[in-house]
């Protein structure tokens, strides 16, 4: 399995990772070799098994909580830490152009 | 006092507070001034909080005082891994994209380790968002084994491990996906819990991989890692992955011994690629249960050989939308672009190190159209048949036995440029997180050679920590201890 330079563009485009020339090299060929690696699984006959798509038996998994209004953190504390704020506002660039 | 009080076990400590024979104020100031002389060698901690474990260590000497001890942990100098969301105290998981975050809240076993009145000495080194096996992807810098400076503590957990092993601390809190409380624990020469799937809230804990990240103690004995379980586990409304299952007494059945377990020893950890002085030290332990009065049962794991491929599909993609969040928005890092979502690129290009980087590309392949059903789905059904082999082989045994890693700690810099062989050294802790089992190291020894700590892996039945104490600790009384590190005074 060989990935191509377009093809780690093209998942960097889907990542939103902006890659230098030297990593879009790099990890073509280090995420070649894991894929070839992983390629193993192949060789296992999977028909009829079921996918584990919890890691929590369902016994053991908590009920859903009713669906009621809580206290959450006051909105101050929560955008102490964004890069950009206006008023109760996170601030973004512009979307629409 | 000073020296000596850092040599001895949680559990001891706690002896030592609850008879006033030392205070937490005193071990506390000896605990930071051991870290301030031994850290610029190790880099455990990315950051210490003296004031704030000060105040935690005199309203321990307080309650102490009123005789109101809440117990175990009342009073004893922790520290937490870098993951673990600590209100007003920053929080990066490793990574510069989170640099300068104070969080204005904590996560659920930060609480209730506090609210057991642990004092916390700071925030301990990791694999940058807890990707690694080394601590060598930390973006602040390596942190180093406390016994041979030029060697791994191991990873993601390193710090946690090293500042264990270098007496810094009492124990730590560390986080488990494929092997990063285990690894560590083994190289270091401590002692090391990954509970089961759903044992301890993840609440708070910056998320890798949501269907295989667990919370876990490392201490320096067997009952230093129950006692913090102890505090830790249970239900908590605000992760639905928690369980409600009730939490055992684990101290309750700790000296029962091994006598009567069956202990299976799975064929598969022991063909190949296992480094003969490790296996040596493994079979020792072995025989140690056997003149104990456990019987060894052999048993297969047939799909074992697939766990790490399973695995490196799974974490990654998991890993890819987990981190979707790093987007310069609403905290960490951003890196003004032309519009949105140059904004998004520039900023994730300079905030994530190579492996988030590499980890995320992985998963966004698996992941994307006309890939899922060969990788993810594949991967998911790979993950049902691990689980089953465990399953099977508990028919006949009552805990696993074997290696943690194919070899001991290794030196820095070894394997950075090869993630492949770096994803290798998981390749017997890896399964027990696809199978969401809980999975302890143990030290058993140093090896015959290189004269660096062996781990000893005890893998249980979902919720069984308490067997694995019980294993554990009748192992730890009949073994002689190790020596404290040798790369330090």
């Amino acid at each position: 399995m060989s990935l191509s330079l377009d093809e780690v563009r093209r998942i960097a485009v889907l990542a939103r990772l902006e890659l230098s020339p030297e990593e879009e090299q790099l990890f073509a060929g280090q995420l070649s070799a894991i894929l070839d690696y992983v390629e193993q699984l192949e060789a296992l006959d999977v028909s009829g098994v079921e996918p584990m798509t919890h890691a929590l038996a369902a016994g053991d998994a908590a009920p859903l909580r009713d669906d009621e209004v809580r206290p959450s953190l006051p909105i101050g504390e929560v955008l102490a830490n964004a890069p950009e704020r206006e008023e109760t506002y996170f601030k973004v660039p512009r979307i629409i152009e | 006092m000073s020296r000596s009080i850092l040599h001895v076990s949680l559990t001891e400590l706690a002896a030592q507070l609850a008879a006033k024979q030392v205070t937490s104020r005193e071990v506390t100031l000896a605990a930071l001034a051991r870290i301030e002389a031994t850290d610029g060698a190790i880099g455990a901690f990315l950051r210490v909080t003296p004031e704030r474990a000060l105040a935690q260590a005199d309203a321990a000497d307080a309650r102490a005082a009123r005789g109101e001890r809440k117990g175990p942990l009342d009073g004893v100098p922790v520290g937490l891994k870098d993951i673990f969301v600590t209100k007003g105290v920053e929080t990066t998981a490793g990574s510069r994209i989170l640099e300068g975050f104070v969080p204005p809240y904590s996560g659920t076993a930060v609480e209730r380790i506090e609210g057991a009145g642990a004092v916390v000495l700071g925030k301990l080194n990791m694999d940058e968002f807890a990707m690694g096996s080394s601590n060598e992807n930390s973006a602040y810098g390596p942190c180093r084994n406390p016994w041979d400076l030029a060697r791994t503590p191991g990873g993601s957990s390193g710090g946690s491990a090293a500042a264990v092993a270098a007496r810094q601390c009492f124990g730590a809190l560390g986080t488990d996906t494929g092997g990063s409380i285990r690894e560590p624990a083994a190289f270091c020469g401590i002692v090391g819990l990954k509970p089961t799937y759903g044992r301890v809230s993840r609440y708070g804990v910056i998320a890798f991989a949501s269907s295989l990240d667990q919370v876990g103690p490392m201490g320096r004995s067997v009952a230093d890692c129950a006692a913090m379980l102890q505090v830790i586990a249970g239900h908590d409304p605000r992760d639905m992955t928690s369980s409600t299952r009730p939490v055992d007494d684990y101290s309750a059945r700790l000296e029962e011994g091994a006598a009567g377990l069956r202990i299976g020893v799975p064929r598969e950890w022991f063909q190949g690629g296992l480094d003969a002085g490790t296996e040596a030290r493994v079979r020792e332990a072995l025989a140690a249960y056997e003149r104990m009065g456990a019987k060894l049962v052999e048993i297969s794991l047939p799909h074992q050989k697939y766990g790490v491929a399973a695995y490196y599909i799974i974490a990654p993609a998991e890993a890819s939308s987990n981190l979707a969040r790093y987007d310069g928005v609403r905290y960490g890092l951003r890196v003004k672009g032309s519009g949105l979502k140059d904004t998004y690129a520039k900023t994730r290009a300079r905030g994530f190190g190579a492996e988030p980087k590499r980890r995320i590309m992985l998963g966004t392949y698996a992941l994307s159209s006309g890939y899922y059903d060969a990788y993810y789905l594949r991967a998911q059904k790979v993950r049902t048949l691990v689980r089953r082999d465990f399953d099977e082989a508990f028919a006949s045994c009552d805990v696993i036995a074997g290696p943690v890693t194919p070899d001991v700690a290794f030196p820095l810099g070894e394997r950075v440029d090869d993630p492949l062989r770096m994803y290798l050294a998981d390749v017997f802790t890896i399964t027990c997180n696809l199978a969401a089992l809980p999975g302890l190291s143990i030290p058993c020894g140093l090896h015959p050679q290189k004269g660096l700590p062996v781990g000893l892996q005890l893998i249980g039945r979902p919720f069984d920590e308490a067997t694995l104490f019980r294993a554990a600790r009748a192992f730890e009384r009949e073994a002689a201890p190790l020596p404290p590190p040798a790369g330090l005074s």
